[in-house]
């Protein structure tokens, strides 16, 4: 087996706080302390350093395209920076194996006054591209591009569109062997976003290893392989992506796809009922975060039922990531017309496949009842709000509703209807 | 800083067509920051594109964003000649080894505005590009070496101005003027040392790009623009200046087109062996900050 394209080792960066905040001082102000603390026989102060890497280690095997995501303050930056090896770690090492192209931000080094042209040679020999090289692709790049007719125009002069499109051009013309990707992809318009992502895909089909740093879950997911998950400076949790991304985005909200009350004098519910039990399960009964969006999942509410007097059911609220209440539904077999038996039951909820859109919901689980004066009003006998959540992936395979598109539809469902054609 | 042991290394040639792309077997390895004050004379080869690039780039937009542009190459040593011949030709009469003295000083400013103009440019270089070191890796050395091949540019120009002196007294050039191109080496790598320092300075205090021009105009009159070095009386006043280097470049360059007194040989060295003190001073100070930029900048 080949070895690994790269290969992070213990790698941590340590930052003054100070150099991370105000980053200078003047030299009147160094001296002047500086005089002072002699004066006064003082010890330099110490300043306050914080770790925004700590110990991170991991391999990448060639043509794997890994996901680096964590909250702001993480170190995803930081890990990419090192990697580039625009500043240098305090510990640790990295080996990496190959020409290494990076993303992370389009357009460095433009300058206003030079044209179109003249920036495509600049910015290609900064992203590390030999005049030759350059020279030999402009076509390509200045056609890509779109602008070919401002290519003799200072960019200064050039609307915002133009010049991302532009920049981005040039770094699409790239080939390196590993592409560090950092959140780019939130600068630009949807066209642009669209462009990116396709000419990454594009990369890691040819064989090239590609870090992606992103905020955007549901797109990481579909485009890497695996994720690592970073938080203050540590690798926390490192696997397939749906699922780093699932318990990332549950970790956030602070719910998971289980939860579990022992107790049954302080589990949700009052004198008739209380739950005991929630999970998320795929269709074989097992616990998952992450679901691919055309299988089924289960809501399965485990609960106790304390006293026998009037008709429950068990009831699930949906809500999606934005809060949106995406639907709520009750069982309404026969079952549940005639009060309970006392004890110990389970109800599972099957969301069909193909119903929900990517990304994370919400489950709300709960045992109502109707009120006493008619059907009109629902009594909550016992509920969780956010009481477990899950992911739904799209792996983009164009049999979901949204065919070959990349990108992401709005909305809490995403339907995969019938659809009936003829022609007129 | 990383040290690259990197690395039997082949020439680029990815071809754009290519299928999969075999692994390069360029290996880079990232470490900590060792203290070695060592140039990595490969990797600047490697990157020299890059470094025509930027000087090529500094070039187009000095030129593109000015007036007059190639003018002000010699229009600003011009004036300054006008005003030193005024005020020091024929007011103060300071001697001027036998030339006239517009000749005598534009022959001096010629290597002085070349070496100011290269310091300065050198000094701020950092600055000025902090948004490609913030985000792309370089040997960041590129760009203050970049910023002191532009001025030469400037140089040349003004050089044409010489040329019509020369006709018009009817002065003789020797076989000496192969040399002038020397002294000008001696000039620029002068200017590199003094601001590769400077250069890191200016990363990390925001007050001392304030200070520098000052710098620059002190340095001037501790040059022999204005004067003759041998219009000093003491040796030990010539000997304490021609630790500038900046006195041997401009005396060997007059001497080398004019014919003047040549500088000694104790000058000479003592020139050349201060410019490679600030070299490598220069380096060593920049090799050491170095790791540290993106982060303070």
């Amino acid at each position: 087996m080949p070895a690994p394209v790269i290969e992070v080792e213990d790698l941590a960066k340590q930052y003054r706080l100070g150099q991370l905040q105000a980053g200078y001082d003047t030299l009147r102000d160094t001296i002047a302390h500086g005089a002072s603390r002699l004066l006064k026989r003082e010890r330099r102060p110490q300043p306050e350093r914080i770790w925004a890497l700590d110990g991170v280690s991991f391999s990448v095997e060639q043509g794997e395209v890994l996901g680096i995501i964590g909250p702001n303050g993480a170190g995803k930056s930081t890990l990419l920076k090192i990697l580039t090896r625009i500043t240098a770690p305090t510990r640790g090492s990295a080996v990496i194996r190959g020409r290494v192209g990076s993303l992370l931000e389009v357009g460095t080094g433009f300058h206003g006054e030079l044209t179109g042209r003249e920036n495509i040679y600049l910015n290609g020999a900064i992203l590390g591209m030999t005049r030759r090289e350059i020279t030999r692709k402009l076509p390509d790049i200045v056609d890509f591009s779109g602008v070919e007719r401002f290519i003799d125009t200072p960019v200064k002069r050039y609307s915002s569109g133009m010049y991302v499109r532009l920049a981005f051009s040039v770094a699409a013309h790239l080939e390196p062997e590993i592409l560090l990707v950092d959140e780019v992809l939130a600068v630009g318009d949807a066209e642009f976003q669209r462009r990116c992502l396709g000419r990454m895909e594009e990369l890691s089909g040819h064989g090239r290893t590609v870090l992606f740093v992103s905020h955007q879950m549901q797109v990481l997911a579909r485009l890497c392989d695996r994720a690592i998950l970073l938080r203050e400076g540590r690798v926390v949790q490192d696997g397939p992506s749906e699922q780093v991304v699932a318990r990332y985005l549950q970790a956030e909200g602070g719910t998971g796809s289980r939860r579990v009350w022992p107790d049954l004098q302080t589990a949700p519910g009052g004198k008739r009922v209380r739950i005991r039990e929630v999970r998320v399960v795929d269709e074989s009964g097992r616990l998952v975060d992450s679901v691919d969006v055309r299988q089924p999942v289960g809501i399965e509410i485990s609960f106790t039922v304390l006293r026998d007097d009037v008709p429950v059911f068990p009831r699930i609220k949906v809500v999606d990531r934005e809060g949106n209440n995406a639907f709520t539904t009750v069982d309404a077999s026969p079952v549940w017309s005639e009060p309970p038996a006392l004890g110990d039951h389970v109800a599972t909820a099957w969301i069909p496949g193909n119903l929900l859109n990517e990304g994370l919901y919400t489950v709300e689980p709960g045992i109502a009842s109707l009120g006493a004066l008619g059907s009109s009003k629902l009594v909550h006998q016992a509920r969780v709000p956010d009481g477990v959540a899950f992911h739904v992936h799209d792996p983009g395979e164009g049999d979901t509703a949204k065919g070959r598109y990349a990108g992401q539809f709005r909305g809490s469902v995403r339907p995969l209807l019938e659809w009936t054609s003829e022609r007129r | 800083m990383l040290e690259r042991t990197a690395v039997a290394q082949r020439a680029e040639t990815i071809e754009a067509d290519d299928e999969l792309p075999a692994i390069s077997d360029r290996v880079t390895v990232i470490r900590p920051a060792s203290g070695l004050l060592r140039i990595d004379l490969r990797e600047l080869w490697q990157y020299r594109e890059l470094a025509a690039t930027f000087a090529w780039r500094d070039l187009k937009v000095r030129y593109k964003q000015s007036l007059i542009g190639a003018a002000w190459a010699i229009l600003q040593p011009v004036m300054t000649m006008v005003v030193f011949t005024f005020v020091f030709g024929t007011f103060a009469h300071v001697p001027s080894q036998g030339l006239p003295y517009p000749v005598f000083s534009y022959s001096g400013l010629l290597p002085w505005v070349y070496f100011a103009a290269a310091l300065g440019a050198a000094s701020s270089s950092l600055q000025m590009n902090s948004s490609l070191v913030t985000k792309i890796y370089f040997p960041r050395v590129l760009l203050p070496l970049a910023a002191v091949t532009v001025p030469a540019v400037d140089f040349l120009l003004a050089c044409t101005v010489l040329g019509g002196f020369i006709g018009y007294y009817h002065l003789s050039v020797g076989v000496h003027a192969l040399l002038a191109p020397v002294f000008m080496i001696l000039a620029a790598a002068s200017a590199l040392g003094v601001g590769l320092v400077f250069a890191v300075i200016n990363v990390r205090y925001r007050d001392v790009p304030y200070a520098i021009p000052f710098v620059i105009q002190i340095w001037m009159f501790l040059s022999p623009v204005i004067y003759p070095t041998n219009a000093l009386h003491h040796a030990w006043e010539r000997l304490i200046l021609s630790l500038n280097p900046m006195n041997g470049v401009i005396t060997g360059f007059r001497w080398s087109l004019l014919g003047t007194t040549p500088p000694s040989t104790l000058q000479v060295l003592l020139s050349v062996a201060a410019a490679a003190v600030f070299l490598l001073v220069g380096l060593a100070v920049f090799r050491r900050a170095e790791p540290r930029f993106a982060d303070t900048i």
